[in-house]
């Protein structure tokens, strides 16, 4: 209240320090001033703030009123319209399922045309292996083989052979001491004593629970010690990605578990690394005797990169790994340029081979249909509208019957029928050869293309033109074209100049009715649209129940949402919103 | 869209039996939704499988969904909800697959898990390499294959018997119906483009065999009605509206001898598919094991056979074949009507899974843009 007077919101009503305390309190009766000049009431809060709650209740009880609708919206309507369109930009499976590799890949020059070094191998082995464990290595490649062929079957056959890459390590280790195949050596030696590496086992959960899309957050019942952590890193956490995965996957005890194959690889490349096997001669912990002996082991030569390509040749190709590098990001606008027929690369985009490229071709055809169809309901509805508009009552609720009876008819009934009726062997094919008007060998096509979708959906969107130019045209008074008249207007003049400028508003809500449902509809298309006359949702609807890419269906999807709030928006600056009635 | 038809067991039998079975199977649930593909697919499954499961359990309730068309779609929608309230999915080879590598199958043991063959040879051996992935229980081979009308043959000439005949607009004029999707109208292609059968793929694989293909396909494109329901083709013979056209030799079945149409089957370079069940992943205990239970008795070699009484699919044991037997309304004998009965399974493909795993969004795209131009 004490800006009051500077700023001076209330000086119109509210009573200013100058007209006194007097004056406003007898006026208002129980009301006071406060100290510095501000109303207050009885209980000594000021006016104005007393005034801005009784407000606020009032805004309240009327939100509260409408809470159960606009939760309603907002839960089903709006949140799965968000968390769909999202996915559209969506891309963390890449870098949560090979997290090693992603990170290590940020690296590599992929213009020289040179595939990635050996870390980016090692890593993509274990990586893989831990994916291929909790199976989430085929989603990975059913992602990304829609980027480029092939994928797919290179994820799932390699992760079936990631096993006997290991093997080549384990072995040797097994041969020189049986020991190296019990649970309980490997979870003794890696728990060690002293410290604990918990950082580890932290760093490894959150992993995991990325890589599952899980929140498991249990203690593992292990923890690698520091001194082991710090000499052997690479046994450390593939051993530890063992023991969280036991334990959250398998729910087993890791004491109990032998490891995977990738954990006797990961011994083998510590050991392999220079100045480990001083670290290890000079450590004391439990197991160290058995540590100490297989450091003298002859491995055979860490050689990650002619192991993959052994498994499939493509991952000594350079495509494959473009493809990786391009697709890391945790965002990618890849589905936005795929769903106008570009292709993302690894600097910037480029057009796609011109026999791949369809979205253009589907949103124009679908655009420009849609137009068609929104005309052609014009011209048919109006006449009718006009009819209904001018008939007694009575005779009007039962057209009006006529005109509804289609809203209470399944919609695949109405698009079959047209088939029966379209078709060659069609009624009206029967008919124009029995009248003598089409020879029996020529009978016309006239469905399985664009004017079967055009004509079909005409029909089934017509009560949507109809209802609205009717129930406009009720409200123009008959006296406006009979005073035309009067003053020597032509029946034509009088239409046009007195009597169609008022229907505009009908015209306007019924095309923005059919317009935006038609640039939506699927089922008639695919039923009576053949090759050439399929829309845009068509290719969205077997996105998300054929190919699964939801992620291009939502990009598609989002670019149709983006269109029609475009049109409305130039609708509204070019007719204006304000001409549209309903009614 | 979604029928749901409960079946359910009563008199007073139920709750005897009941009583005696909840006793011993305590942690069984008492009912399974099933998930098929409706129409008279799923009632051959409701007689040959549910209904006499019923019969023994009668405290089980069976629901049925017709969602298998798009089950793969929705199973991922269920995942990502946590809520999967489908308990036994049939689907296509080529869908259980892409569940299997979404972890949204559950893998299976076939020795564990499915009956022995009556004469002890096991599951594995007796569906031997029908089973094409490890989330998946084949039930029936059934092909795509053509059906033309017998008469729009034009005079003097023989009816087509080859495959090669779809793209002879010469000598067969007349309108086509394929599906429109690449998959089998590409090899179909290539076999009558000069390509031999075992380097169909290969072939396919290149940018210029993809090329080659469509090339051929363009050349009866005017001519083409393309559908996307196994509905369509059998309307289409149905009316006249084609003179040939491919679909489930089932659907032809129903054509030829059940509605009485003057059709007939070509079985030629018929591309057998598989049908079959997977198990959602992650379900509860107690539904886990009732479904278990059912696809062990579902399965079986009785059943599977039984299954062919109602619908001209093979069944997917080699143990059935001999025990498949007459149908059980026209009573006429199944054997011929088989797409694995050696008289038409002269010159067959076999729907090549991983191939089109891979190459399934690339071709897709350049066949929908060919579609488009």
């Amino acid at each position: 209240m004490s800006d009051t007077k500077a700023t001076g919101p209330q000086t119109t009503d509210a009573p200013t320090p100058d007209d006194g305390p007097h004056s406003a309190a007898s006026l208002r009766g129980t009301d006071e001033t406060d100290a510095r000049g501000g109303l207050v009431t009885a209980d000594g809060k000021s006016l104005k703030s007393s005034l801005n709650r009784a407000l606020r209740m009032q805004k309240m009880r009327a939100l509260m009123l409408i809470a159960p609708l606009l939760v309603f919206v907002l839960v089903t309507f709006i949140a799965p319209i968000a968390s769909m369109l999202f996915r559209s930009v969506e891309n963390e499976i890449v870098a949560n399922t090979l997290p090693l590799t992603t990170e290590r890949l940020q690296d590599w020059d992929g213009t020289t045309g040179d595939i990635p070094d050996e870390g980016v191998f090692q890593g993509l082995f274990f990586d893989l292996f831990l994916a291929a464990e909790a199976k989430e290595h085929t989603k990975l490649g059913t992602r990304l083989n829609y980027e480029q062929t092939g994928v797919s079957s290179l994820f799932r056959q390699s992760g079936r052979r990631l096993d006997d890459m290991g093997e080549v390590y384990q072995d040797p280790l097994e041969d020189l001491d049986e020991a190296w195949e019990e649970g309980a050596t490997w979870y003794e030696l890696m728990s060690g004593t002293g410290a604990k590496d918990t950082a580890l086992v932290a760093n490894q959960r959150q992993r995991y629970n990325l890589l599952t899309s899980s929140s498991d957050s249990g203690d593992i019942g292990f923890a690698p010690s520091s001194a082991i952590s710090e000499m052997l890193p690479l046994t450390a956490r593939a051993y530890t990605a063992f023991a969280t995965f036991t334990v959250y996957a398998d729910e087993d005890v890791v004491a109990e578990e032998d490891p995977w194959e990738a954990v006797y690889a990961a011994l083998a490349l510590d050991l392999m690394t220079p100045g480990t096997a001083e670290k290890v001669a000079a450590y004391s912990g439990p197991r160290a005797d058995l540590l100490q002996a297989a450091a003298g082991l002859d491995f055979p030569p860490a050689d990650f990169t002619a192991g993959f390509a052994d498994i499939d040749e493509d991952w000594a190709a350079h495509e494959t790994w473009q493809t990786i590098q391009t697709y890391s990001p945790k965002y990618t606008n890849g589905y936005f340029l795929n769903s106008v027929d570009l292709k993302k690369t690894a600097d910037g985009f480029e057009a796609r081979p011109e026999n791949e490229r369809i979205y253009i071709t589907l949103f124009q055809r679908t655009m420009f249909m849609s137009m068609v169809i929104t005309c052609s309901c014009i011209l048919l509805a109006y006449p009718v509208a006009w009819i209904l508009a001018n008939l007694p009552a009575r005779t009007a609720n039962l057209l009006m019957i006529l005109v509804l009876l289609p809203f209470w008819t399944s919609l695949l009934v109405r698009t079959s029928a047209w088939k029966v009726m379209l078709q060659q062997q069609g009624v009206i094919n029967d008919v124009l050869v029995w009248l003598g008007l089409v020879a029996d060998d020529a009978r016309l096509v006239m469905i399985n293309n664009q004017l079967g979708t055009i004509i079909a959906m005409t029909h089934i969107l017509l009560p949507f033109m109809i209802l609205p130019m009717y129930s406009v045209m009720q409200t123009i008074n008959p006296s406006y074209l009979r005073a035309a008249k009067s003053l020597g207007a032509t029946n034509w003049t009088a239409f046009w100049r007195v009597y169609f400028p008022q229907s505009v508003p009908g015209i306007g809500a019924g095309s923005i009715l059919v317009f935006i449902l038609s640039i939506g509809y699927y089922i008639t298309p695919e039923i009576v649209g053949g090759t050439k006359g399929v829309f845009i949702s068509n290719r969205i609807a077997y996105h998300i129940s054929s190919s699964l890419n939801w992620g291009l269906a939502a990009a598609l999807g989002t670019i149709l949402f983006a269109v029609v709030l475009i049109l409305y928006w130039a609708y509204d600056k070019i007719v204006g919103i304000d001409n549209v009635k309903l009614g | 869209m979604k029928l749901n038809k409960i079946l359910l067991a009563s008199s007073a039998l139920t709750v005897a039996g009941g009583l005696a079975f909840a006793a011993s199977h305590a942690e069984m649930a008492d009912s399974m939704t099933l998930v098929s593909w409706g129409g008279a697919y799923q009632s051959s499954q409701v007689k040959a499988y549910s209904e006499p499961y019923m019969e023994m359990h009668p405290e089980v309730s069976v629901s049925w969904d017709e969602s298998s068309n798009e089950a793969v779609a929705k199973l991922r929608a269920m995942n990502e909800a946590g809520n999967v309230t489908w308990d036994l999915v049939d689907v296509v080879a080529s869908d259980a697959i892409r569940l299997c590598d979404e972890g949204l199958a559950m893998e299976i043991d076939p020795d564990e898990d499915l009956a022995a063959a009556p004469d002890g040879t096991s599951a594995e051996d007796d569906f031997g390499d029908l089973l094409v992935s490890d989330c998946f229980i084949p039930q029936i081979v059934y092909s795509t294959t053509f059906g033309y009308r017998t008469d729009m043959v034009p005079e003097g000439v023989e009816p087509p018997s080859d495959i090669c005949s779809v793209f002879d607009l010469e000598t067969y004029p007349g309108k086509r119906s394929l599906e429109k999707r690449p998959i089998n109208n590409m090899e179909w292609a290539l076999l009558c483009d000069g390509v031999a059968k075992d380097d169909v793929y290969d072939v396919l694989e290149t940018d210029e065999g993809q090329q080659q293909a469509l090339d051929k396909l363009a050349t009866i494109k005017d001519d083409v009605v393309w559908w996307s329901a196994g509905a369509d083709t059998p309307q289409l013979l149905a009316d006249g509206e084609v003179f040939m056209g491919s679909t489930y030799n089932g659907r032809l079945f129903s054509v030829i001898e059940e509605q009485d149409q003057p059709v007939a089957m070509m079985w030629d370079a018929q591309v057998f598919d598989l049908d079959g069940w997977i198990i959602p992943a992650g379900l509860p205990e107690d539904r886990l094991a009732r479904v278990k239970d059912f696809l062990k008795f579902a399965t079986d070699t009785q059943r599977l056979a039984d299954q062919a009484k109602y619908i001209s699919y093979g069944p997917a044991r080699a143990s059935s074949a001999p025990l498949v037997g007459k149908h059980a309304e026209l009573g006429i004998e199944m054997g011929p009507h088989m797409p694995t009965d050696p008289a038409n399974a002269t010159n067959t493909f076999l729907y090549n899974y991983e191939w089109w795993a891979d190459y399934r969004d690339d071709i897709d795209a350049k066949f929908q843009a060919w579609l488009a131009q």
